[in-house]
């Protein structure tokens, strides 16, 4: 396998690079040394268990409310009111499953846990440029964790992961704990925005221009800037909400003088472009996921990394999309479908240009790979439902049913939690020094990709007929979708669950990882796995971009593997 | 500063006393720092800028009730704020001044200058809120006009007194937490300019804390027009 770095090992370590080097796990022992370590790659990996174990904390919740929309399958009318728990009790299910997953999973998860890790790497840095503001940060995501869940035992909270007011600022739900604990991971994802920003600007290798910037950088570069710029929004509008229910202060309780509609533009000001903090980073993943498959120069290098951008800017105006029914005026209704199209439009050249990739490209299909399909097949519907919901005359019969369910489940958990799982795949011999066993990477892939389109097809059909989110129970007329969808939903669990099976299997006794198992061209692959403690042996040097594959010898019909 | 770049390995430590490991020069320490600052003034930008469309809307639906509760604050107070809180700006300014000719005294005085003022700040700060707490003139629920009609102030204001004074506390109380954070951190500062830390060529944390205290004062020179001087 050839490389077109040239590395410059002249130091002493040259001789010793045998393997004799410890890596960044075993440098140091014990459990003092996690928790004050400030290595990038340890904190990237500290996200990532934190990170799995909320989705399955939010996993399980998501299955509790399924089970519930089963409705009464045994025995008597399928009208009757509760059989697994009392409507109360499902709303801070739901609640529950969507601030756990947006806040502590989606949020933070591949810009936390793989960002931290790689970034550095694929800059061909040593760290990232503030490591101990990025401990703190650690800490910060930790303690905002504990709010979130200690407001469980305190109560819940019953409003859905809005916290639309005039509800939320007078229910009798915990709901002061729940925002602050929102409030402070804002903080630490503003602190690791800021980190990523400086280290993209500041620590590149000799030879690193921007234009050979790997494309998940590039995404983790965009995706900063809108944690940078619209976090601390979301952050003032739950503070003053908590200060709302604490001294009814009057900002957004019609009822004290406030506006209610105020507290949806300040909430949306952030959480839409707080959509994209989650989807790029799994754009970017799948630039590099398939171009290294594909063996291929990427197609549109700079369209795609263009556009990361371009969605960054034009997604922080376009909130009001959210808003259409909420009385805003028409004018500015029709101005915000206009500019949701157009954010369409750089988010469709990605797509086309991984296509084109993958057109005439050597493909290997591993288990990344599978997971990128997935990615791009269930991404495609979500972001075209996204038109749909953007179109004002249909929105106003979509808007809170079950389409908007469908449609964020799909950009969300079939886009970002698919791209996440697959990037795991792609780069858990790096991070582990350990293969993953691909058979059971391909089952999983099929199982989650079957499950979710059964749970989640089924919803844009309840939606359209009219059954509204956020019920604990329905129509008899909704029962048999509702029933597929949950079914869908075990499927999907079960994908998830195998996955689950064969990493620890993998860290038990997994066949060890060569360097660079996948042949990618990136800074990353060339440093050990698991990588030394200062990433590389000496200052790595960059000759050129990340993509530039050989040309493919289309006549040769067999191809290698590795 | 330039001679310190030269490469070093991961081996040979060939850094210069401040240079953190994980930096190649000075310059792109302190580079990365200064960046990382103006970064986080955005971010502060943008949180305060949550409050002042909360203003801008609490002044439109209701601009009698600002035109008369505003009455009820006292610029002069609010005025002489202003002016301490600009000359700290200066003597920050000073302070930064001092560690780029290496003058140990005049940054250490210098903070010192700033410390006194940001809490001369605090002080008139805090005689403002007793005077509101002893009239009742109090956010929200606790807003209570017969309180302070009985102090002899005239509370009896058109519209949503309560939400105007909601408002001021909360604005000038989270302006004044950052006063109060800005101070703690100068006297950090204190500490390792005793200890010899800032010299020319190594200041970009004293900076950087300037950086912030001037943002701090830039925002009160918005809020006190906005909340002292309504027309
Ligand atoms: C082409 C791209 C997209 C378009 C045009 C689009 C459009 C929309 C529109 C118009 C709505 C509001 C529907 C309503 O409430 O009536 C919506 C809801 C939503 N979208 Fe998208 N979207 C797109 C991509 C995404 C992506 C990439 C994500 C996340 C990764 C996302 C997450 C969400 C969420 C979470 C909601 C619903 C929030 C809620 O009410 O709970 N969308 N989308
Ligand atoms: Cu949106």
């Amino acid at each position: 396998m050839e490389s077109n770095h040239n590395n410059v090992p002249q130091s002493a370590h040259a001789a010793s690079a045998g393997g004799a080097e410890p890596n960044y796990i075993n440098a140091h022992k014990g459990i003092w040394s996690w928790m004050t370590t400030v290595d990038h790659k340890r904190l990237g990996l500290m996200y990532l268990v934190g990170v799995l174990t909320f989705f399955g904390l939010g996993g399980i919740f998501a299955l509790l409310v399924r089970t519930q929309l089963l409705g009464p399958i045994f025995g008597g009318a399928s009208g009757k009111q509760e059989w697994l728990f009392s409507g109360d009790t499902y709303n801070k299910l739901f609640t529950l499953h969507g601030a756990v997953m947006v806040f502590l999973v989606i949020i933070p998860s591949i810009p936390a846990s793989l960002g931290n890790f790689f970034l550095p790497l694929m800059l061909g840095a040593k760290d990232v440029a503030f490591p101990k503001l990025n401990l703190m940060s650690f800490y910060v995501y930790v303690l905002g964790g504990i709010f979130l869940l200690f407001s469980i035992f305190t109560g819940a909270v019953d409003t859905g992961w809005t916290f639309y007011t005039p509800y939320s600022s007078t229910t009798s739900t915990s709901v002061v704990s729940a925002v602050m604990g929102v409030f402070i991971l804002g903080f630490s994802s503003i602190l690791t925005g800021v980190n990523f920003i400086v280290t993209i600007h500041k620590m590149r290798a000799p030879g690193l221009t921007w234009v050979r910037l790997p494309l998940f950088v590039w995404a983790q570069y965009a995706t900063s800037l809108i944690q940078v710029l619209a976090t601390p929004v979301l952050a003032i509008t739950l503070m003053l909400l908590a200060i709302e229910r604490t001294m009814g202060i009057g900002i957004f309780d019609a009822k004290l003088g406030g506006d209610p509609v105020l507290f949806q533009h300040f909430f949306w000001f952030y959480s839409h472009p707080a959509v994209y903090i989650m989807i790029l980073p799994a754009f970017g993943v799948i630039s590099e996921i398939i171009t290294i498959n594909s063996r291929k120069q990427i197609f549109g290098y700079k369209a795609i990394a263009m556009s990361s951008v371009a969605i960054a800017v034009i997604g922080f105006l376009v909130w009001g999309h959210h808003m259409f029914t909420s009385g805003q005026s028409e004018l500015a209704s029709a101005v915000f479908s206009f500019l949701t199209f157009a954010v369409a439009i750089p988010t469709a050249i990605k797509t086309f240009s991984w296509v084109a990739t993958m057109y005439g490209g050597s493909l290997r299909m591993n288990s990344a790979m599978w997971y990128a399909q997935a990615f791009l097949f269930l991404f495609t519907i979500g972001g075209l439902t996204g038109l749909f919901l953007g179109t004002l005359s249909v929105d106003i019969h979509l808007h809170d049913t079950y389409f908007v369910v469908a449609h964020f489940h799909y950009v969300m958990m079939g886009g970002t939690m698919t791209a996440f799982v697959g990037a795991l795949h792609h780069w858990w011999p790096k991070m582990t020094g350990r293969m993953l066993n691909e058979f059971w990477g391909k089952v999983s892939c099929f199982f989650v990709f079957v499950g979710f389109n059964v749970t989640f097809f089924s919803q844009f059909l309840l939606g359209t007929k009219g059954m509204p989110r956020r019920y604990a129970n329905y129509l008899p007329e909704f029962q048999t979708w509702h029933q597929i969808s949950t079914i869908g939903s075990y499927l999907l669990g079960l994908g998830f669950f195998i996955t689950l099976i064969y990493m620890i299997q993998s860290l038990i006794n997994g066949e060890k990882a060569p360097k660079n198992p996948w042949g990618g061209l990136s800074l990353e692959w060339e440093t050990d796995s698991p990588p030394i403690e200062h990433n590389f042996h000496g200052q790595p040097v960059v000759n050129n971009g990340p993509y530039e594959f050989p040309e493919i010898d289309h006549s040769k019909s067999n191809r290698g593997g590795h | 500063m330039g001679q310190q770049s030269s490469h070093s390995t991961a081996a040979g430590h060939n850094h210069p006393k401040y240079l953190a490991h994980h930096f190649e020069s000075m310059e792109q320490q302190n580079s990365s720092g200064k960046l990382g600052m103006w970064l986080f003034l955005g971010q502060e930008v943008l949180f305060f800028s949550g409050l002042f469309l909360m203003y801008v809307l609490a002044r439109m639906f209701y601009p009698d009730t600002f035109l008369a509760a505003h009455e009820l604050l006292d610029w002069k107070l609010g005025a002489l704020n202003t002016i301490f809180l600009l000359t700290s700006s200066l003597t920050m300014a000073l302070a930064v001044r001092g560690a780029q000719v290496n003058s140990q005294p005049q940054m250490y005085w210098n903070i010192v200058a700033t410390i006194v003022l940001g809490g001369a700040f605090m002080v008139v700060k805090y005689i403002e809120y007793s005077h509101k707490f002893h009239d009742g003139l109090l956010p929200g629920h606790f807003f209570d006009a017969a309180k302070a009609m009985h102090n002899g102030v005239p509370a009896n204001i058109p519209g949503a007194p309560a939400v105007f004074f909601a408002i001021y506390f909360i604005m000038t109380g989270t302006h004044g937490l950052h006063v109060l954070i800005g101070m703690g951190l100068m006297l950090w500062l204190l500490v390792r300019i005793k200890r010899g830390d800032f010299n020319s060529e190594n200041h970009v944390y004293l900076e950087n804390v300037g950086l912030y205290w001037h943002i701090v004062d830039l925002i009160w020179i918005f809020l006190f027009p906005l909340l002292y001087l309504v027309r």
